[in-house]
């Protein structure tokens, strides 16, 4: 076992013993906590089950939040890819992939905002863009489920490093550490399933990362739903671009730990209003105060606080 | 130490909304009750910060009772958890207040067990379902819950650390992580260890009966 810190110790371990950043990662967890590869991976095939079940049940459920502000969308997306007939040419305009990864990302941040079952990858907030970009490019390439494991942990990998230098939470870095940090791992993990090196997974991260770079967290009335779901939706074409940029050859300039150090210190100078407490941004504008207003009167407070 | 493993970051499986108010709230309970172990029957508990501000329409209330309860971030149950405490003989308080300088998802539970078990634990939820035991009883601790931890309150006196190693040694038991603190000089401090091992009851009894130590917990890693 060897322990890393940085994101570029985690590929030269690879790179320097001919392995995958999952097998690097597998190893460190067994090292750690002195478990077998056996029980580790099978508690990831778990999880993997969980983000399938929560994208079924997202594109099949009819329900919607106890706000009323979320449910549907993912089912409206699979009713235009299914039918087909919307634009002139009878084909969405931005195609296949693109589109099926944004449906499953909104389906599983739907289930999410109706109090169901998801797995945090790395919160629940961002829940939504790796079962997204995973299933989707596992369904591109060919990639079985035991491939789609062993992305999962390169995903986690590169989530520890970004929560051990920077953060993943939207009240301590705004929504760049919780979509962000999600759609950096989807592209780490996205390009090993694709069958690229790890060097090209760290450069998809870095990529997508410094795209999403600064963006706020700024839910409206507190709850994770606006601009949550869509926001996931957007994070896992970030991400499948960045995948296929690193996958063309095309490198970051700047490194994805120095990337993730510069995501860290944006989020310490966002202003409090903008990182989770429901004060600025949309959280602020007049609709989104209405909304806050309509749902203070509509939700009682049974509880007694 | 490390603030998470591969587990932190992809999962927990958890009922929605939030991991940081939902699923770290559930966390921050069930470790609670690992520190108070048996059934609680009372807790009092206030929500500091972000908790207090947007815990209700993330059920922070609902996941911390969950979590006293046992019930894993991922139970069904979570959502009706107030009635299962209700069923189950378990009297909830809920308030909340600023409890000073801390994370700004942080939550206090006071807690009365069924073995006449009292304690006072406060955690925060550091985003992901990752949480940290800062306090118990008024000792600044740090624990994460990825280990097998042993919790001691022992006189502040030169030789204790000594003693209590020793025994972990002897045991074959390896530390992990380490922290001592004390209020004031001389009187009572608390040592918790995170260790490799697994803590035997034997182990137990060995470090409990040494001189000057007041009490002590073996808390089980919270998976």
């Amino acid at each position: 076992m060897q322990d890393f810190n940085t994101v570029r110790e985690l590929v030269e371990i690879a790179e320097f013993n001919g392995k995958t950043l999952s097998e690097v990662i597998l190893e460190y967890q067994m090292g750690t906590y002195g478990e077998t590869r056996d029980v580790l991976v099978q508690r990831m095939r778990d999880n993997l089950e969980v983000m399938r079940e929560s994208v079924e049940r997202g594109l099949n459920q009819e329900e919607q939040s106890r706000s009323g502000l979320v449910g549907g969308n993912a089912r409206k997306v699979r009713a235009a890819l299914e039918g087909g007939t919307l634009t002139r040419g009878g084909r969405l305009v931005s195609g296949g992939p693109f589109l099926r990864a944004a449906m499953r990302a909104m389906a599983v941040n739907e289930v999410n905002a109706c109090m169901g079952r998801i797995v945090a990858a790395p919160t629940a907030g961002g829940s939504g863009t790796l079962p997204g970009v995973l299933l989707t490019v596992a369904e591109e390439v060919g990639a079985d489920d035991d491939d789609l494991v062993m992305a999962l942990f390169t995903a986690g990998a590169i989530g520890m490093i970004i929560m051990e230098n920077a953060s993943i939470s939207g009240a301590a870095g705004g929504c760049q550490a919780e979509t962000g940090s999600a759609a950096a791992m989807a592209a780490a993990a996205g390009v090993q399933l694709a069958g690229g090196t790890p060097r090209q997974s760290a450069h998809a991260a870095a990529i997508v990362l410094k795209n999403m770079l600064g963006l706020v967290c700024d839910p409206v009335a507190g709850l994770v739903e606006i601009p949550c779901v869509k926001r996931n939706a957007a994070a896992t074409a970030q991400a499948l671009l960045a995948i296929d940029l690193a996958l063309a050859g095309i490198e970051s300039v700047i490194p994805l730990d120095e990337v993730i150090v510069a995501m860290g210190q944006i989020g310490r100078s966002m202003h409090e209003s903008l990182r989770e407490t429901a004060q600025g941004g949309l959280a602020a504008t007049p609709t989104a105060r209405a909304i806050e207003k309509r749902l203070a009167m509509e939700m009682p407070n049974p509880d007694g606080f | 130490m490390p603030k998470t493993d591969v587990f932190g970051i992809i999962g927990p499986i958890m009922i929605g909304p939030s991991s940081s108010h939902t699923a770290g709230a559930a966390r921050i309970g069930r470790m609670t009750r690992a520190i108070c172990p048996g059934r609680p029957r009372s807790a009092r508990i206030t929500l500091h910060g972000s908790f207090a501000e947007t815990g209700r329409g993330h059920g922070t209330h609902l996941a911390l009772v969950a979590g006293l309860l046992g019930l894993q971030p991922g139970d069904d149950r979570l959502r009706q958890s107030l009635d299962l405490a209700r069923k189950d003989g378990l009297e909830i308080t809920i308030g909340h207040s600023d409890l000073g300088n801390v994370h700004p998802n942080t939550a206090r539970l006071d807690v009365i067990g069924e073995d006449g078990c009292r304690t006072t634990v406060t955690g925060s939820s550091l985003g992901g379902g990752n949480v940290v035991i800062t306090n118990i009883d008024g000792f600044e601790v740090e624990i994460y819950g990825n280990y097998h931890t042993l919790v001691i309150s022992h006189a502040d006196e030169p030789g204790m650390l000594s003693r209590i190693t020793s025994h972990l040694a002897d045991a074959g038991v390896n530390i992990a992580n380490m922290r001592t603190s004390r209020k004031a000089r001389g009187q009572t401090a608390m040592t918790v260890i995170e260790t490799d091992h697994i803590i035997t009851p034997d182990l137990l009894e060995a470090v409990r009966a040494l001189p000057n130590v007041e009490s002590v917990l073996a808390v089980p890693p919270v998976r």
